[in-house]
């Protein structure tokens, strides 16, 4: 694997190979020494040009892991806010010896920018980039959902039949992005639920169910219910009237969490609104991967890491 | 030709083809086509073999970023000249939204001035709408239409005239110099942010869209003002199906608009957007193969008045970044016959009288420029250009004369090929290549007028 | 041509003898853990424990696993990304006598990483080699406790081991001339 830009082209078995080795990689984390000697020498960059403390420290404990070096680069307050372009950037972390970059950008398409562009040779990860992609929460999630479902017996498995709603802002989410092409490539039937205004305005080529409200989607007792977050910039652009609105309608609340299957799993991709897309019961059922979900962001992490820097770059 | 020329003698254009088939030669001599017919001949002209190539009036574009005043890093009158006439145009209309806006008479003037010290093309300023293309109150519009510039295109272009009232006093206003408002039509508040077309595949590559509504709202709005007001209209960049609707049915009900699709957008689709690659970010975006389809077809039933660049150069830094942060814009001069050749000639749609009508007589009579547009009589001005339409390249960075290199066409194959074009009788391009400005400004000061 | 050196019969007189040469330098089969290394290895290892078992009925605490060494070899950034198989490690391995277990013993570069990973699940009191051919050409220090079959060989010739349990058939057989082997590995 060179670059790991989005799930869109991802295929099923190099997925499923992906989350096998990430299963070899949380084993790990039960050992008496929670590190690998693989990456000892090489340099992983974390490349943020916007916050995100949590998926910066999940990449960073994953390379950690791994032995490699991590530098941070964070873009607030340093020359980047100052109109440095993002090509000298590459240039820059190319010369100080990057072997993989992990990039957090806002503008969609960037990491894909930074691998086509010939500025740096190194293997980029895309850690969410605008309202496009966030490949490696997709990841974690598929991998979640699957360790729910199959245990120990997990590996060289898919999800296949697999009923999964996603809901809320859709239209803003590059986690929904993601989970979509992965999710399907896996076997698993998509259907997003969101207020009109929060889905985008074409989506005939998804392979996804579409609808507008929760309450028929929670009687069809999907198996998985992932809860996105809302901004709060949102509300402020005629998305939806205010939050207690948005809350009745598409939150998962006490009521609507009760109805589902007892084997149903809640998700949310954090962090969490407690009140507005969620109740904190359903947040903090036995249903709820959040934690989880942080757990196995960091094997998810370390295996993309694994592929994307162990092998010779001419050959993959 | 011969590099010993005599600056000012006349040329004698042997075997070209005029636009309606027929075989001629031509003279030229004293910036005028003296004579056309066969077995022509010339005591001291200079003879140019047009075996195989076919003779069009010289090419007109209605719109034209020149960036001089201001942002000359992109491009400057004179490099913008050449690319222009390298692409076989004789004069290009230069867009307001320089630094300072060409929105008094002062600013027109110097851009004239410079056009003419250049001397490859006919430099037509337009002016500024509204002050400082602030879209706030009218600029001086009397002033550049009789300051010596005779402005009568007036556009905001890169910013729609989205005020309703502005827009209506402006359409009245011009009508005191048979003026034009060339209206970018986008609506603000529908396009915040906006990146590409929006669609299925803003949807996927995570965009924020720039919805055919935006474009198609203006265009309906204007139509209706300028009925009501009785005024002259010009649409700028028509890119959807569904403006090509709005501006026949306009038509149909004998409403005075004109309007203009770009080479681009009669060629490119959205898909382009699939990479990020800036080259192919532009505004009005790129959009569906429908929508191709629909402009080509206005185009061909004249619902589409004519074909403008929106020549827009930007310095490298510009497009080699990320798809949110690069600037909106392609050069187009160098490419465009070419372009309309491969979207309209090769799809069987227009002939070449009509790339004629489409590219010079159009775009000179909306535009009300003089010396331009006349087609190929005896008698009128020398502005031709030789192509030849069975060449084929592929298109590169030494096509391109501008400083801009931000054409979506690099290493694209694209039809035919300028090999020369004459302006006020001399030659701006000969043998495919641009004459040095050393020599455009050897030309005779009447000629160069 | 291929030359059969060990038929299934041999390689199982040879693994019955490997395992009472481990009971008896281990003075019986108390804190024995037998570790297999992918992927012939494991399946040596198993059987290893079960001929144990057989031979000392009484011995049922016999732990047998497996120990993937992919995150530890030094030639990763060399070659093409290698997909890593399981580790299982039974238990603590704290104060055990650890036989790890290989198919074929060459450069001496798997049973290194071997040696590494095993440090990171614990610290054996003993940890010994098992392997059912031994073919020379070491490139480290390191050397096997247990040795199926001495097999001296030039770098150019390769080393053919098929398993039962994993190829369907079971030999060790020498081919000359150059080449590495079936599946690619470097230590055979």
């Amino acid at each position: 694997m060179k670059h790991l830009l989005s799930t869109k082209g991802l295929g099923r078995a190099e997925a499923i190979g992906l989350l096998d080795i990430a299963e070899d990689m949380a084993d790990v984390a039960n050992r008496e020494v929670k590190k690998l000697p693989t990456l000892r020498g090489k340099t992983v960059v974390n490349l943020f040009f916007e916050d995100s403390t949590r998926t910066r420290i999940s990449f960073e404990a994953a390379a950690k892991r791994l032995s490699a070096d991590v530098i941070n680069f964070s873009a607030k307050g340093s020359s980047v806010s100052k109109g440095e372009s993002l090509k000298d950037t590459a240039q820059t972390l190319a010369a100080m010896g990057a072997d993989g970059v992990v990039i957090r950008h806002p503008a969609s398409g960037a990491p894909e920018v930074l691998a086509a562009s010939g500025w740096i040779d190194a293997g980029i990860i895309n850690a969410g980039d605008g309202t496009h992609e966030h490949p490696t929460q997709a990841l974690l999630d598929a991998f979640t959902i699957r360790r729910r479902l199959h245990g120990t017996a997990s590996r060289g498995t898919g999800l296949d039949g697999v009923r999964v709603t996603i809901v809320g802002d859709v239209l803003h989410s590059r986690v929904a992005r993601s989970n979509l092409w992965l999710l399907t490539t896996l076997g698993a039937e998509v259907t997003f639920v969101a207020p009109p205004t929060l889905l985008p305005m074409d989506m005939s080529g998804w392979p996804a169910a579409v609808g507008f409200d929760l309450d028929a989607a929670i009687a069809a007792k999907p198996d998985v219910i992932m809860m996105l977050r809302i901004q709060a910039e949102r509300m402020n652009a005629a998305f939806f009237p205010n939050s207690r609105e948005y809350s009745r309608r598409w939150g998962l609340d006490d009521v609507r969490f009760a109805r589902l299957a007892p084997a149903s799993i809640v998700m949310h991709p954090g962090p969490m609104n407690r009140g507005l897309e969620i109740s904190s019961e359903a947040a903090d059922s036995a249903a709820s991967t959040v934690l989880e979900q942080v757990a196995n962001g960091v094997s998810v992490r370390m295996a993309a890491l694994y592929l994307l820097m162990s092998g010779d770059r001419e050959d993959s | 030709m011969p590099s010993d020329r005599i600056p000012g003698t006349p040329w004698l254009i042997r075997g070209a083809a005029l636009p309606d088939g027929t075989r001629a030669d031509l003279v030229l001599a004293e910036g005028r086509i003296a004579e056309i017919g066969s077995g022509l001949s010339r005591a001291g002209a200079t003879t140019v073999d047009a075996d195989g190539l076919i003779v069009l009036p010289g090419l007109v574009d209605l719109h034209t970023h020149l960036r001089e005043p201001g942002y000359e890093q992109s491009e400057t009158i004179l490099t913008g000249s050449q690319a222009a006439a390298v692409g076989g145009f004789t004069s290009v209309f230069a867009m307001a939204n320089t630094s300072p806006v060409q929105d008094t008479a002062g600013v027109v003037e110097q851009v004239l001035a410079l056009g003419e010290q250049a001397g490859y093309v006919t430099v037509q300023p337009i002016g500024a709408v509204t002050v400082g293309l602030a879209g706030d109150r009218l600029a001086e519009l009397g002033a550049m239409a009789t300051s010596r510039a005779r402005v009568r295109v007036f556009s905001d272009d890169g910013f729609c005239v989205s005020d309703p009232l502005l827009m209506r006093r402006a359409l009245e206003y011009v009508k005191a110099f048979d003026g034009v408002i060339a209206q970018h039509a986008q609506e603000p508040r529908l396009t915040e942010k906006a990146q590409m077309n929006e669609g299925a595949l803003s949807s996927e590559l995570g965009l924020t869209g720039w919805p055919a509504v935006a474009e198609e709202s203006i265009i309906a709005r204007d139509v209706l003002l300028a009925e009501h007001v009785g005024s002259r209209l010009h649409v700028c960049h028509v890119s959807t199906a569904g403006s090509v609707d709005v501006i026949r049915w306009a038509k149909a009900r004998g409403i005075n608009v004109t309007a203009e699709a770009t080479p681009h957008h009669l060629l490119l689709t959205e898909d382009l957007v699939r990479g990020y690659d800036a080259r192919f970010k532009v505004n009005p975006p790129l959009r569906r193969r429908e929508d191709v389809e629909a402009l080509r077809e206005g185009l061909a039933d004249g619902t589409i008045d004519i074909v403008a660049t929106d020549h827009a150069p930007h310095p490298v830094e510009s497009k080699d970044c990320e798809w949110d942060a690069a600037a909106n814009g392609m050069v187009g001069l160098e490419s465009a016959l070419s372009v309309v050749h491969a979207a309209m000639v090769e799809s069987g749609m227009l002939g070449w009288s009509d790339i004629a009508r489409v590219l010079s007589a159009a775009p000179a009579r909306i535009g009300r420029v003089t010396g331009q547009g006349q087609g190929i009589v005896v008698g009128g001005p020398a502005e031709l250009t030789l192509y030849d339409p069975a060449a084929s390249r592929v298109f590169g960075r030494a096509d391109l004369a501008g400083k801009g290199a931000n054409s979506p066409y690099l290493s694209m194959t694209l039809p035919g090929r300028v090999l020369a074009t004459f302006h006020r009788g001399y030659a701006t391009v000969l043998d495919g290549a641009l004459r040095p400005a050393g020599e455009i400004r050897s030309e005779p000061e009447d000629n160069r007028g | 041509m291929a030359r059969t050196v060990l038929n299934q019969a041999d390689i199982a007189r040879a693994l019955t003898r490997i395992s009472h040469e481990i009971l008896e330098s281990n003075r019986g089969p108390d804190k024995l853990v037998i570790l297999g290394i992918p992927t012939r290895g494991v399946v040596l290892a198993q059987r290893i424990a079960d001929t144990i078992a057989r031979i000392e009925p009484a011995a049922t605490d016999v732990r047998v696993g497996s120990l993937d060494v992919t995150m530890y070899r030094d030639d990763l950034a060399r070659t093409r990304t290698r997909t890593p198989s399981r580790t299982l490690v039974p238990g603590s391995i704290d104060g055990a006598t650890v036989v790890l277990v290989d198919d074929v013993l060459y450069s001496g570069r798997t049973i290194r990483a071997a040696l590494d990973a095993l440090g990171d699940h614990g610290r054996p009191t003993i940890v010994r080699l098992a392997v059912l051919v031994d073919r020379g050409h070491r490139e480290l220090p390191i050397r096997a406790d247990f040795v199926g079959k001495n097999l001296p060989s030039s770098t150019d010739e390769r080393i053919n081991l098929h398993l039962l349990e994993v190829d369907g058939d079971e030999f060790v057989s020498i081919d000359g001339g150059g080449g590495i082997d079936h599946d690619g590995e470097d230590a055979r």
